[in-house]
């Protein structure tokens, strides 16, 4: 298997394929990246100012400042995760599989 | 089998109902009133039942080996998503945040956020690869391209780790359960969970888990939406209300609003905000589910409906770990050992969820709720057992042991035994670790998974240059280091061992901030130092890796089968 077998050659050198892979590559490294930002955003916060997430959200009130925050980034994580698999269901199968069509013709 | 299987089944039944009884005619402990103790067996004994009867059906179906480990491929993305929510909203979601919340507050929702926060990531960068490169475990995927004994030796020994460490922590929080509600002594509990463990698996396989896993998530989502519905109905729909509640009721005051109860250091907080994102990727049993789907599009919608509903259960599970402070500091008699809360509660600081149900709703939820969190940690005991019967039936016994010339027979024998002896240790160190945050034991076994099998699993999908040796050696690297300065860090020194407080030779409750870097700078070392034939082949074969691993290209359908 040192050399990839015919119709993997054709794949690879199918631009439709590298556009697809480099398309889809930039979406999920740019979710990913929201994600890794938002969370150690959040645990950076507990671990250097938890005194900032203690805080109250008003006077009267008993909540702190990071529970909003910690049930929020589920909140968002949740949505995200919907998002893409949203747009690789619909988008990014679509042409991955004509890529395969093609390539077994 | 399925007879065999059946028979076993009926005796563990047995095994329970006798006990159960047992325990009925001498009047359950210290909690549970004495006239009512019949409610809760019954619903306990008939829900174990259920579950069990779930499994024996899917089992029939159930006859080659391929579908003992990855069931038969027919499980939909939505199904899949609920078993993988089931597989992983385990006794440490619910009785340890739940108990966590209790005795700290707000760190209870570090764990909620970091145990959520690894899905989303998995969802875009692991999700489909897995499923268009992996068969049955993940080390088919680790070792796609490498040779295979190296890195398959590897791969099991970071599955069984980590899957004793997980298996420890449900062991505890079953055993505990079985203790507060039948009255037994907490050895023979754990003996009895253990039972029924391999009863459930050694009836089915994956197909048969797949079912009770769907079965126990719905269960236990049911349970925890009534539980928390009845805390947010006591203090009127307002949240902010039971945080005052709580504030007033809890020892530690305004302290249990903000970080800091559990976790005192910022390198510790780190630390275990590592171990808990990176760790789900690295968790054996869960890698798994992600091959009993059809195609990559079904694994996705699975993970996406996973995490929709894990999200779900955890700001829950925070809720009501808020609605225990405010509920059962009212009543100390009937909750704490000895009526007073500095000796803590009865059962242990992990039954606060339990405390709370029979609070909520009397005998009869109290009966539902801790049927539904047994048959959580049984499925999940399961999964487990199976996954570690699968690493090393296939990727030892199978791939290295007889180089690929076994027997689909054999194999099966050799995955049962593995169950067994797997059963065994769990019951063994589950009995060690009596006193033990059950949270904390997950929290754990996660810093060990995202130490070993996570690099090792990211630099062979991702990254050209990793060779054989690279892997091999930088994942055996994070492997070693996160497992030994596990066992020197204060939660299992000092938890344990029962050495003196802040005598652990390791200062940070978990050891991930440390070993997961360091097991990828050894596998970027080996490998990009690595000059041995073998490694020009592993770098050669990356590209034909990479296109399956994008489109699915030469992979057999098991639907078309």
């Amino acid at each position: 298997m040192s050399r990839p077998s015919a119709p993997y050659q054709q794949i690879h050198d199918n631009p439709r394929f590298q556009a697809l892979v480099a398309r889809r590559n930039r979406h999920a490294l740019g979710l990913t990246l929201l994600v890794l930002v938002l969370y150690f955003a959040y645990i950076l916060a507990v671990a250097f100012a938890p005194d900032w997430l203690a805080r109250r959200l008003g006077p009267g009130m008993t909540m702190t400042l990071g529970m909003p925050l910690g049930l929020g980034i589920i909140a968002v994580n949740v949505v995200l995760t919907a998002f893409y698999v949203r747009r690789a269901n619909r988008d990014f199968d679509r042409e991955a599989a004509e890529v395969r069509k093609e390539a077994c013709r | 089998m399925t007879a065999r299987g059946g028979r076993a089944g009926l005796a563990c039944l047995l095994v329970l109902g006798s006990a159960a009884a047992w325990a009925g005619e001498r009047g359950i402990g210290h909690f549970v009133r004495q006239q009512t103790n019949w409610t809760v067996v019954v619903t306990f004994v008939l829900c174990i039942g259920i579950t069990l009867w779930v499994s024996r059906l899917a089992a029939s179906r159930a006859r080659l080996s391929m579908d003992y480990y990855a069931g038969a491929g027919g499980v939909t993305g939505f199904q899949n998503g609920l078993a993988i929510a089931g597989d992983y909203m385990s006794a440490a979601s619910l009785l340890g945040i739940s108990g966590l919340v209790f005795a700290s507050g707000f760190d209870g929702l570090i764990f909620s956020v970091g145990w959520l926060a690894g899905w989303p990531v998995i969802t875009f960068l692991l999700a489909e690869r897995l499923r268009n490169l992996g068969k049955f475990t993940f080390a088919d995927v680790a070792a796609y391209r490498f040779a295979q004994r190296p890195v398959r030796v590897f791969a099991a020994s970071g599955s069984l780790i980590v899957i004793v460490f997980y298996l420890v922590a449900q062991m505890v929080g079953a055993g505990q359960l079985i203790k507060l509600l039948l009255g037994l002594e907490y050895a023979y509990a754990v003996i009895l969970v253990g039972i029924a463990m391999l009863a459930y698996v050694l009836v089915g396989g994956m197909t048969s888990t797949t079912w009770v896993q769907i079965t126990k998530a719905v269960l236990l989502l049911v349970g925890t939406s009534v539980m928390a519905l009845g805390v947010m109905l006591h203090v009127g729909f307002d949240l902010d209300a039971l945080f005052a509640h709580a504030v007033a009721a809890h020892p530690a005051h305004d302290a249990i609003m903000g970080p800091g109860g559990l976790i005192r250091d910022p390198w510790s907080a780190l630390s275990v905000g590592v171990a808990l994102m990176f760790g789900t990727a690295g968790l054996p049993h869960v890698l798994m589910r992600f091959f009993t789907v059809t195609c990559a599009q079904e694994a996705r919608r699975s993970v996406a409906w996973a995490t929709g509903w894990i999200g779900y259960f955890y700001a829950l599970t925070f809720i009501v770990g808020f609605g225990a402070i405010a509920l059962l500091y009212g009543n100390p008699a009937r909750h704490f050992v000895g009526g007073l809360p500095a000796r803590g509660l009865v059962g242990g600081e992990n039954m606060a969820a339990v405390h709370l149900a029979s609070v909520l709703g009397g005998d009869v939820f109290l009966g539902f709720f801790a049927a539904v969190a047994f048959a959580t940690i049984l499925a999940v005991v399961a999964g487990l057992a199976l996954s570690g019967a699968s690493a090393v039936a296939r990727d030892l016994y199978a791939s290295v042991w007889c180089a690929g010339e076994s027997s689909s027979g054999r194999e099966l024998r050799v995955a049962k035994l593995t169950s067994f002896a797997l059963g065994v240790v769990g019951v063994a160190l589950g009995i060690l670790c009596e006193r033990m945050n059950v949270a904390v034991l997950v929290m754990l076994a996660f810093s060990i998974a995202c130490s070993a099998n996570f690099p090792v699993l990211v630099m062979a999908m991702l990254w050209q240059g990793c060779t054989t040796r690279g892997a091999t050696l930088g994942g055996f690297a994070g492997l070693l280091s996160s497992t030994a300065l596990s066992l020197l860090s204060p939660p299992v020194w000092e938890g344990v061992l029962r050495m003196p407080v802040g005598s652990a030779p390791f200062p940070l409750i978990s050891p991930a901030l440390l070993t997961m870097p360091l097991a990828f700078l050894c596998i970027w070392l080996f490998s990009r130092f690595d000059r041995s034939p073998r490694a020009a082949e592993d770098r050669a074969g990356y590209a034909a890796q990479f296109i399956r691993s994008e489109t699915g290209v030469g992979l057999s359908y098991r639907s078309s089968r």
